[in-house]
């Protein structure tokens, strides 16, 4: 009798240990987790409305620069299909949207409007103005990052349909 | 209630309420050294002292630091270093004493690894310092991040993006880790945590388990001869000195530990006043910048030689040989099958072994701080195999040991 209340006391103990272990840990892991105002902070909207053509604009994505290039009509009329497959369309306009750094090691090339492509100053490596390498060492095109458009308004960080096709049809890593 | 005499001394007064003069006896008086030993055995003490001067450079610091993206620069840079008085007296202490705690832990453990002190009742003392080794490199990193230069966002974003374990791509544990996409407020804040509080407390519990561990089995000697301590004790107690093969902790060895101590700090302060650049890295000058990065990225010193075996190999297979440097000499009491604990110039195979694994962690170094291009990537790549493959064939080498 004596031994099953001892027993009984001590999973009863265990329980509430138990419970209260899992409870701090939940608290804990909960505490480390990006706050809600850095979430929120996690989605950039450009109005594109103000784009000019073959300007580039440097957006700040968590924390990562994007390339915005709104192509002018010679530009798109003169790509072959993989550069098209790049092009976010809004509103009848052609765009570049991608993440601006150099896939090779994250150095953030420049942007040469007069030979319409992109610079990395750190290994010498070339993207077109859709952000595919035309020059080694990087292995692979500038990353696309999730978009969404709404309007004329590019939310950046949101998954829309345009961004899933591209992805689908592994346009982007 | 228990029953207390009236004291006639402070010391018995003491005695009565804390048992000083037991744990005197325990922890000084009666805890016997080896008298056949060499200054090697006084690098336990050196990184005591040292890691006293990390608490106490660290306090100072402490006292003017600001934790904020926009303010932490200043603070350590201007306000630190230009109007605290003797402010670049703690900052050059705490960054030289970072590294040089380094150096020593490295001596400490291949002193260790030569004089196999980390077999037959040894075991624990060598695991806890390697967890003191662990515990020791994320104290650095994350201090490695305060000033928030160039090298510490960009190092910060190096280090915790290797925890989305290559193409498991978890990039969700890397967010949780950071508080944030990037390096920012929460990254800066949480690091600062553990820096000045979490670590710190980990280290002291460790290295309380570090002493505890060797209390037992005792410091081994140079020969690897197994003592007979209570007859050595008796005979030192006796008056026999000379013959006894043990001295007192202290004051006897403290006072040769002591001189080491004195010779190690002239050196230290030498580096302090004179040649603290090793351990200020230029790039964390230029304050941190998301959308810029330094044109290399390169760990301090005493991480290069993971850094070289992580570096040569594609991104997968380089994160699993880096894991396997990173505890793989957690677990030298169990590959090393041998029962000889000798030193190694008596162990055969091991013997070599011991001279390949420093030398060469010694070309790890050098190769990690070069770029990896030409032959010193071809150096780097069959250094770190070399590594890799020395662990594996431990276990066999050890076992066909001769007993000594």
């Amino acid at each position: 009798m004596n031994q099953n209340r001892r027993g009984f006391m001590g999973y009863a103990f265990g329980a509430v240990a138990g419970v209260g272990a899992v409870g701090s840990l939940y608290a804990m892991k909960r505490s480390w987790d990006p706050l809600p105002s850095v979430k929120a902070a996690g989605f950039t909207k450009v109005d594109l409305t103000s784009c000019e053509e073959n300007k580039l604009i440097v957006e700040k994505w968590r924390g990562k620069p994007i390339f915005i290039l709104k192509k002018t009509a010679d530009m798109v009329s003169s790509q072959n299909e993989a550069d098209a497959a790049r092009d976010v369309v809004v509103d009848g306009a052609h765009y570049t949207v991608c993440i601006g750094l150099c896939t090779h090691l994250g150095c953030i090339p420049a942007y040469n409007e007069g030979k319409h492509g992109f610079l990395c100053a750190c290994h010498g490596g070339e993207f077109n103005a859709s952000g595919i390498e035309t020059k080694a060492p990087p292995p692979s095109p500038l990353v696309i990052p999730p978009f969404n458009v709404d309007g004329t308004t590019l939310v950046l960080g949101e998954e829309g349909d345009a961004y899933k096709k591209m992805k689908e049809a592994g346009v982007t890593a | 209630m228990a029953h207390f005499e009236k004291a006639s001394s402070v010391g018995e007064w003491l005695d009565q309420r804390l048992a000083v003069n037991t744990l005197q006896r325990v922890l000084a008086k009666e805890y016997w050294i080896p008298k056949d030993i060499n200054f090697l055995w006084a690098m336990g003490m050196v990184l005591a002292v040292t890691f006293a001067i990390l608490i106490v450079s660290g306090i100072f610091l402490l006292m003017y630091y600001q934790p904020n993206v926009d303010l932490a620069f200043d603070s350590v840079n201007y306000t630190i270093m230009q109007e605290v008085g003797f402010g670049w007296l703690w900052r050059h202490v705490h960054a030289v004493a970072a590294s040089v705690v380094f150096l020593i832990i490295y001596i400490h453990m291949f002193t260790g690894i030569y004089y196999g002190s980390y077999k037959k009742g040894r075991e624990l003392i060598w695991i806890s310092g390697m967890l003191l080794f662990v515990a020791f490199s994320a104290e650095a990193f994350s201090g490695y991040m305060l000033p928030w230069g160039q090298m510490s966002y960009w190092a910060g974003m190096v280090i915790t993006n290797l925890f989305s374990a290559g193409s498991l791509e978890l990039n969700g544990v890397v967010e949780w880790i950071r508080g944030d996409y990037v390096p920012a407020q929460a990254f800066l804040t949480r690091f600062f945590m553990l820096h000045v509080l979490l670590i710190p407390l980990a280290i002291i519990g460790l290295i309380g388990l570090h002493f505890g561990a060797l209390r037992i089995p005792h410091v081994n000697n140079q020969s690897g001869e197994e003592l007979d301590y209570e007859y050595e004790a008796a005979e030192y107690k006796k008056g026999n000195k000379a013959a006894s093969k043990v001295i007192a902790f202290a004051n006897d060895f403290m006072s040769k530990d002591m001189f080491v101590v004195a010779v190690y700090l002239i050196f230290f302060f030498y580096l302090v006043f004179w040649n603290f650049g090793f351990a200020m890295d230029p790039v964390n000058f230029d304050p941190a910048d998301g959308l810029k990065t330094p044109a290399h990225i390169y760990p301090e010193w005493y991480f290069l030689w993971s850094y070289e075996i992580l570096r040569p190999f594609s991104k997968d297979i380089g994160l699993i040989a880096f894991a396997f440097a990173q505890v793989i000499f957690v677990l030298l009491p169990f590959l090393d099958r041998s029962p000889n604990a000798v030193p190694a110039s008596r162990r055969g195979l091991f013997k070599i072994w011991f001279w390949v694994m420093l030398v060469n962690m010694i070309t790890l170094t050098a190769m990690g701080k070069l770029p990896p291009q030409g032959i010193w990537n071809t150096i780097g790549l069959v250094s770190a195999l070399l590594f890799i493959g020395q662990w594996l064939i431990l276990p066999i080498i050890t076992k066909f040991e001769k007993k000594v």
